[in-house]
């Protein structure tokens, strides 16, 4: 395998090719949009990230005297509502996936660039919704929605705010779409399906849930406010109408969307993996189908949110067996991942010891998901801060590891600077640390039987509670850190080689950054995804 | 790229987007683009029809006794007018695949017509509703009395759905008004005519979920005539 990589930038690159700010408004290059994308997607992260901060201060003390009930129900339904539809959802596919998608699989942009660019327009509208719901005075049903809460009862400003999460969901839907066709018909000559880098694999898998799930989140949410504007509905009981109807709706998206958050993820683990351990993932067509299988499957286990609810107990069985199933393909992913790290030569920089952690974090999530998905159990913890560790694990532990992990494996790319290696390390461990103090004594604390959704609690509560609010200040450190040393490579960072890391894949054979039609001429692939045994030695070595 | 592109003239079909090798790629991706934006609405539409699938089973008789109040002629002759909009919208692809700009032009604004018609029809009936007291929410009367409150279920379903379906057939007239104005210009040849086709497509869906509605909405209790 011949990887020609230039030593030297070409003058002319995407970021330098035009100026002012309507080069960015308008631009339809999709490495632009992805930039767009992540700052938008980083200012929502703070957002959320400060409503959760509110809380965890609050529950420092088991009596509550921070704020009110009303306004902590406003907090953790809006720092939901924030984290999941507008940074974990567009996180990985619409900022990371946005800018290599076309580049890994050397196409010169998405198939469908204008829609790629109204995407970013309609998740900012959604965004503008919501955040003036929140400035108006917030919402309180949870990110969930639940009716007859929801459509009847609370006097807060759900419409806006469901409004918003209806907007945005076509940003999602768009991507999406885009994917799909862009993975189909835009491939380079010889880029064949079994030679897709992985990150293409979860991506495309990721796409067809967000185009098939989000419609049904969309008409759930026309179909609520329609109930609450005519105070009369299909969820409504006064007239024989199902309040778990509604449940059920809601879930068929949003359990699979929780894969929408997690695959992504999953992609980026396999570049970081096969790239810091310099080996082919071990069984790529096995984690490649195993992508595929839990976008199928996901799709089949929804009922698990609802055991509590009085659904028939068969149907309850038969979500309880589905979940335990929708685990194998994870877990074919977690052993793989670390099959690939068995005698390879695995080096620690940054995005690697990210990696690390997600490995760990997502499988203690993972693996207490199958508490949660076993009948009995879940009937104990139901409601409990150990949901709630649970989800963090895999939601926080898992796609923020991944998404920080894949942003500084490609900061170098997309912006053509280096990050200060020694800052990233110190941060990356400040984030594992911070974040198992946050949310491992919340599995205790569910377990002993503390709720969520309360802003008091009892008083034994309270030395795992203090731990958590602890952990959350370092973790908050943990986030602030790399936004800081990241904004501050962007002028003084060394300037990024074509392939700081040595790394085979199309995305390292331009430049850093890259053209804005992101190769000089077409590429011909001849060769299978991760030859790293083909590989000697990196090509261009860091300090140059 | 940028400083290059003064230095090489570039010959291609002005049609062809320049991330795009060639026509034919173009076109296909245009097309798995337009069935995938289908996926979406076919789920969009799923969950309605779902949630009319639950409530029927659970409250047959009053859905049955709904029938009653339904106009069948109208929603008859709306099928009938729809069926026949599929068939313009066809000759207007053909007319398009074949060239002929007149005739392109002469298809669309027929299937514009009838479904002009259609939505003519769509709010007769609407109306009808509202003075027949059928809106749930706002005026509900209900003959017979017994099925007063189910039967606001599949009435909130009706308008919901139908309502549903007429904005996805007003999105589809603005299209096809914008595809005549370019047919018009003569923006569309036999080589090159991607936006009469992807139109067809969602022209064609909006009806298919009509044929759907026209019986689940319309002709529940009339096997018991």
């Amino acid at each position: 395998m011949n990887i020609a990589v230039k030593a030297d930038s070409p003058a002319v690159n995407y970021l330098n090719a035009e100026y002012g700010w309507k080069s960015w408004l308008f631009t339809t290059d999709h490495k632009r949009i992805a930039l767009l994308y992540l700052v938008s997607i980083t200012l929502f992260f703070f957002i959320g990230g400060f409503f959760a901060m509110l809380m965890r201060i609050e529950l420092l003390t088991p009596r509550g005297d921070l704020v009110q009930a009303d306004t902590y129900n406003k907090l953790f339904t809006m720092h939901g509502i924030v984290m999941i539809f507008f940074f974990l959802i567009p996180s990985i596919p619409a900022v990371l996936g946005n800018f290599f998608v076309p580049i890994m699989i050397g196409a010169k942009d998405l198939a469908f660039p204008r829609i790629n660019l109204l995407s970013w327009y309609i998740y900012i509208l959604g965004g503008i919704f919501t955040l003036s719901a929140i400035l108006a005075g917030g919402v309180d049903t949870g990110w969930t929605f639940y009716t007859p809460f929801s459509s009847t009862y609370s006097n807060t400003y759900v419409m806006a705010t469901a409004l918003g999460v209806f907007i945005t969901g076509f940003s999602s839907i768009l991507t999406g779409l885009n994917f799909i066709v862009t993975i189909h018909k835009m491939r380079a000559p010889g880029m064949t399906w079994n030679r897709l880098p992985l990150f293409i694999w979860s991506n495309y898998a990721t796409s067809l849930i967000q185009v098939l799930g989000t419609p049904v989140l969309a008409i759930t949410i026309l179909l609520l406010a329609a109930e609450r504007l005519a105070h009369i509905g299909i969820f409504d009981p006064a007239i024989g109408g199902d309040p778990i109807l509604f449940q059920h709706m809601f879930w068929f998206y949003s359990h699979p969307a929780v894969y929408i958050m997690i695959l992504p993820g999953m992609g980026v683990m396999s570049e970081l993996v096969a790239c810091f351990s310099r080996k082919r993932v071990f069984g790529y067509s096995a984690v490649a189908m195993a992508s595929l299988a839990i976008a199928v499957i996901g799709f089949l286990v929804w009922g698990h949110h609802m055991f509590v609810t009085g659904q028939s107990m068969y149907a309850s069985m038969y979500f309880s067996f589905l979940s335990f199933l929708v685990a194998v393909p994870s877990a074919i992913k977690v052993f793989n991942w670390t099959a690939t790290m068995y005698r390879g030569s695995i080096s620690f920089q940054t995005p690697m010891l990210y990696a690390f952690g997600f490995i760990g974090l997502f499988t203690i999530g993972g693996l207490t998901g199958l508490f949660l998905a076993t009948m009995a159990v879940d009937i104990h913890v139901t409601d409990t801060y150990f949901v709630v560790a649970h989800f963090h694990y895999v939601m926080v532990g898992g796609m923020v590891m991944a998404y920080l992990g894949g942003i500084h494996f490609w900061w170098p790319k997309m912006v053509g600077r280096m990050y200060p290696e020694g800052w990233a390390k110190l941060s990356a461990l400040i984030v594992f640390v911070g974040f198992n103090l946050t949310f491992f004594p919340q599995f205790i604390l569910g377990y002993l039987g503390m709720p969520r959704r309360y802003h008091a609690y009892a008083e034994e509560f309270q030395v795992l509670n203090v731990m958590s609010t602890a952990g959350a200040s370092v973790l908050a450190v943990g986030y602030l850190l790399p936004m800081i040393y990241l904004i501050w490579s962007l002028k003084y960072g060394e300037r990024a080689p074509a392939n700081p890391w040595g790394a085979v894949g199309l995305e390292w054979m331009t430049s850093s950054p890259p053209p804005t039609f992101n190769f000089e001429a077409t590429p011909e692939v001849t060769w299978e995804a991760y030859q790293y045994h083909e590989v000697n030695a990196p090509e261009v070595e860091v300090d140059g | 790229m940028t400083a290059d592109t003064g230095l090489r003239i570039v010959q291609h079909d002005p049609n062809l987007q320049h991330h795009f090798e060639e026509p034919k790629q173009q076109h296909e991706a245009a097309t798995l683009g337009m069935w995938a934006f289908l996926a979406t609405e076919v789920m969009f539409f799923g969950g309605m029809f779902a949630a009319y699938s639950l409530y029927r089973a659970s409250y047959p008789d009053a859905f049955a006794s709904t029938s009653q109040h339904m106009d069948v002629i109208m929603g008859g002759v709306n099928t009938a007018v729809l069926i026949c909009s599929s068939l313009t919208m066809v000759l207007a692809v053909r007319a398009a695949r074949l060239g002929q700009r007149g005739m392109i032009v002469m298809f669309i604004l027929l299937t514009m017509l009838l479904g002009a018609v259609f939505l003519g029809i769509k709010g007769i009936e609407y109306h009808h509703k509202w003075v027949e007291h059928l809106i749930p929410g706002f005026n509900f009367e209900y003959e017979p009395p017994q099925y007063a409150r189910e039967a606001q279920i599949l009435f909130f379903l009706y308008f919901m759905m139908t309502g549903m379906h007429a904005v996805h057939m007003l999105i589809g007239e603005a299209m096809l008004a914008v595809l005549a104005v370019m047919a018009w210009r003569g923006r569309f040849t036999a080589r090159w005519n991607t936006p009469v086709d992807m139109i067809g497509l969602y022209w064609h869906f909006v009806d298919i979920v009509w044929i759907f509605l026209f019986p689940l909405l319309y002709l529940i209790g009339k096997h018991h005539l």
